[in-house]
């Protein structure tokens, strides 16, 4: 049996068409977009093509997207460069409740410099506490960062709530919206979520690693993290990833087309996955919050702790994934899972599966039946 | 021979065939996360990116846990200095730098002036290099980094690393030293050298673009940093976000190469710039060298040829890409910061050009250039009267200046 490759929120495979597309950027027109003679020229013009694909795909302008190396630098950039940028209206900034580390770390970060960081709360269905939101946020609120999608148990938070709350109350703040997992996943437009940034990650959405972006309102106007020859518009220094930023441009296009193609479908493999996994006693999958990402399940198991369920899986080549991948070292219950109402032995048995665009349901049947076997012939069930 | 004939190898290179071909793998089938310890997808981009520690190591005489990925060197730059003046900073706050390092260096040490650390740019000499008794004699008690290039972009010179290394650590104050264009091209040792952070890209070296590393110093002394990129704590903690697999396994073979090929590339290298300056200074007269003919990097040539227009000298050799100052500031035009350091006047460096000879540049290439750039430069000065004043042996230079003033 083939690998059946179920860590989708981690990375995914590059996809061959980006593959095509990125090639001849590593072979022949390998210039300096900064050059300017023709070899330097066509570089150019291949970063300006990706440019104005992720800006037509997220509803910004061309001039407006920031390419970076990533989605943890795309989301420093955000939270480090919105709050400086406005530090003298006020030094008031509020995180989400489950962040992704590269705005958790950034935001906390910033109490060196004097701000004051506050972390919002979920209610007890999981869902984002909004009135929480209301109540704190404040004249002298810079910033407030809130992903759109959970990486780890898939909730899809209101972002377009928050950014009415916070443009109601706090004019001078900027609303940061990491929106890693939601590209390609849900719907997602800069005006439509109301941010004044959106960060993205090509290698989550079958581009290459090494490669983000930060995409812009006009008026974000963020304070640069990284200094130098001044390239994207003085906001990131260095000779731009011409190869990577390809990929994101074709990557991105992929994507949006695909949320297009398949808009108002159900969300077929999570739900095949929760019918299935009947078969396993005790198994459930995890719903927090309104709605969820069709893309990503955080399963329930039984007895053993999720990373035994995961080596079971893995002998059988099926690959899975216990916390997010950044969080894998960790040994501490992830805050999101906490608030859903599990204790520590239950936050321990957590598994998660993720899926991308090419992923097929008879392989999320495999999975299960995969679990099922490992639960009768190791009695891992207590 | 195909047009146009690349000779702006300081700006960026190809990426080698047997580079890419290392990187396939990457691309299709062990896309894995490397901090995903859980799967065997993980396990071989973990192992991958081992090997090209190794291998970045090997070649500039470094431990593999002393490397830390990044972006490329602009944000290696980053890292070091304001990693550096963050950490210490209670230590002292005053940076020693050059005139002629790379706008990374320059901006982020003009961006650590406006937070209060006073900066020392010392002047070049006329050859764009940096001696160590300039270094010396600005040195204080509050020193806490001097940062000079090993070898600059535009002209090549090759400062004296080992000695300034030396000087530093005899006072106790940490050395950086942006090895972007050294590193690969001319022998590299980080211990004999005594250097103590040095950043290098892949893109110079015959690898991808998007990723290069830092070295980071880990005994005598212990070189700590304040990351400047925060999230899960990747690189020790230096340096956060998912690990970029092909490029840093492009960067490890570009690495292995390099060293492997070193010597053999220095020798070729340097004797097709040789042959390239023969060929044109035994046509040309009035030709000038912006450099250090002794200390230089093989690669590279820059040269300028007065009365004659440089703009007009790019386009009259447009099917040879070559570049009229650093890639990255010459899309202004500003006379290069670097040629100003070092005193060339505004007209020398308004007429200069950058040949930059790799890997990949055959003698033939050299010979069509060669003679490209003597046609059009013959053609414009024979159009010039400052050209025939010159000849006629009327001193220009002080004609021109008082008509400027």
């Amino acid at each position: 049996m083939n690998d059946i490759y179920l860590d989708n929120a981690a990375t995914t495979r590059v996809a061959s068409e980006v593959r095509a597309a990125v090639l001849p950027f590593l072979e022949d027109s390998f210039g300096n977009p900064s050059s300017r003679h023709p070899v330097g020229a066509r570089a150019a013009a291949a970063v300006d093509d990706a440019r104005r694909a992720v800006a037509t795909a997220l509803g910004a302008r061309p001039e407006d997207v920031v390419f970076t190396a990533g989605g943890t630098e795309a989301n420093n950039l955000a939270v480090l460069g919105l709050a400086r940028a406005r530090k003298r209206h006020g030094r008031h900034v509020l995180i989400g409740p489950t962040e992704h580390p590269s705005v958790r770390a950034a935001a906390f970060a910033l109490r060196d410099e004097g701000f004051d960081v506050e972390v919002l709360l979920l209610d007890e269905g999981g869902e984002l506490d909004v009135d929480d939101l209301a109540r704190r946020v404040r004249e002298d609120t810079v910033l407030v960062a809130q992903m759109m999608t959970n990486n780890e148990f898939g909730t899809i938070y209101p972002v377009d709530r928050v950014a009415r709350i916070v443009r109601a109350n706090a004019p001078r703040a900027a609303v940061h919206v990491d929106a890693v997992q939601a590209i390609g996943k849900v719907e997602l437009s800069l005006g439509e979520t109301g941010a004044h940034s959106l960060a993205i990650s090509a290698h989550k959405i079958h581009g290459l690693k090494g490669t983000g972006a930060l995409v812009l309102t006009p008026d974000a106007k963020p304070r640069p993290l990284v200094f130098g020859g001044g390239q994207e518009r003085g906001l990131r220094s260095g000779t731009e990833n011409v190869a990577g930023i390809v990929a994101l441009g074709v990557a991105t296009r992929m994507a949006v087309e695909h949320v297009r193609a398949t808009a108002g479908q159900p969300a077929t493999l999570r739900e095949r996955l929760r019918t299935e996994l009947a078969r396993v006693d005790g198994a459930r999958l995890l719903d927090p919050g309104r709605l969820r990402s069709p893309a990503i399940a955080a399963i329930l198991l039984p007895g053993a702790p999720a990373e035994v369920w995961m080596h079971h899986l893995e002998e059988r080549g099926i690959y899975t994934s216990v916390g997010s991948a950044c969080q894998a070292k960790a040994k501490e219950v992830p805050p999101g899972l906490r608030a859903l109402g599990l204790d520590d032995d239950e936050a321990r048995r957590v598994l998660r599966m993720s899926f991308a665009r090419d992923t097929r349901e008879d392989e999320v049947v495999a999975a299960v039946d995969a679990l099922v076997e490992i639960e009768r012939t190791l009695g891992v069930v207590s | 021979m195909n047009l146009p004939i690349y000779l702006d190898y300081q700006a960026t290179t190809p990426v080698d065939p047997r580079v890419l071909e290392a990187m396939m793998p990457f691309f299709t089938n062990a896309f894995g996360n490397a901090a995903s310890r859980n799967h065997s997808f993980g396990w071989s981009a973990e192992g991958a990116v081992q090997q090209a520690r190794e291998d970045i190591a090997s070649l500039i005489g470094a431990s593999p846990k002393e490397i830390v990925f990044t972006s490329g060197s602009t944000e290696g730059i980053n890292l070091a200095i304001k990693g550096v003046a963050e950490m210490y900073a209670s230590k002292g706050k005053h940076i020693i730098t050059s005139q002629a390092e790379h706008k990374a260096v320059l901006d982020t040490c003009k961006h650590l002036e406006k937070l209060g650390h006073p900066v020392t740019y010392l002047v070049p000499d006329s050859t764009g290099r940096i001696s160590v008794e300039a270094v010396a004699e600005a040195m204080r008690e509050d020193t806490v980094l001097v940062t000079v290039m090993w070898a600059n972009n535009e002209v090549g010179t090759l400062n004296p690393i080992r000695e300034i290394g030396a000087l530093c650590h005899e006072k106790g104050v940490l050395f950086f030293t942006d090895g972007t264009q050294a590193c690969g091209k001319v022998p590299v040792d980080v211990e004999a050298d005594n250097v103590d952070l040095m950043c290098l890209s892949a893109h110079k070296i015959y690898g991808p673009k998007g990723v290069g590393c830092l070295y980071v110093r880990r005994r005598k002394p212990r070189v700590r940093l304040v990351a400047q990129i925060d999230g899960g704590g990747h690189e020790r903690g230096m340096r956060s976000g998912t690990l970029n697999v092909p490029g840093i396994v492009g960067l490890g073979k570009a690495c292995a190469i390099c060293r492997d090929e070193l010597d053999e590339s220095m020798q070729r290298l340097g004797s097709l710039r040789d042959h390239l300056e023969a060929r044109i200074t035994s046509e040309l007269d009035f030709v000038h060298l912006n450099g250090n003919k002794e200390h230089r990097l093989p690669g590279n040539s820059n040269l300028s040829f007065p009365y004659v227009e440089g703009e007009s000298l790019l386009m009259g050799i447009s099917d040879i890409a070559v570049s009229s100052g650093s890639a990255c500031t010459s899309a202004s035009l500003e006379p290069s910061h670097v040629l100003r350091s070092m005193q060339v006047g505004d007209d020398l460096a308004h007429s200069s050009i950058r040949f930059g000879i790799g890997r990949f540049t055959t003698k033939e290439e050299v010979d069509y250039a060669a003679d490209k750039v003597i046609e059009a430069v013959r053609r414009l000065r024979a159009m010039s009267p400052l050209y025939e004043m010159a000849q006629e042996g009327i001193d220009l230079a002080s004609v021109n200046w008082q008509a400027e003033h």
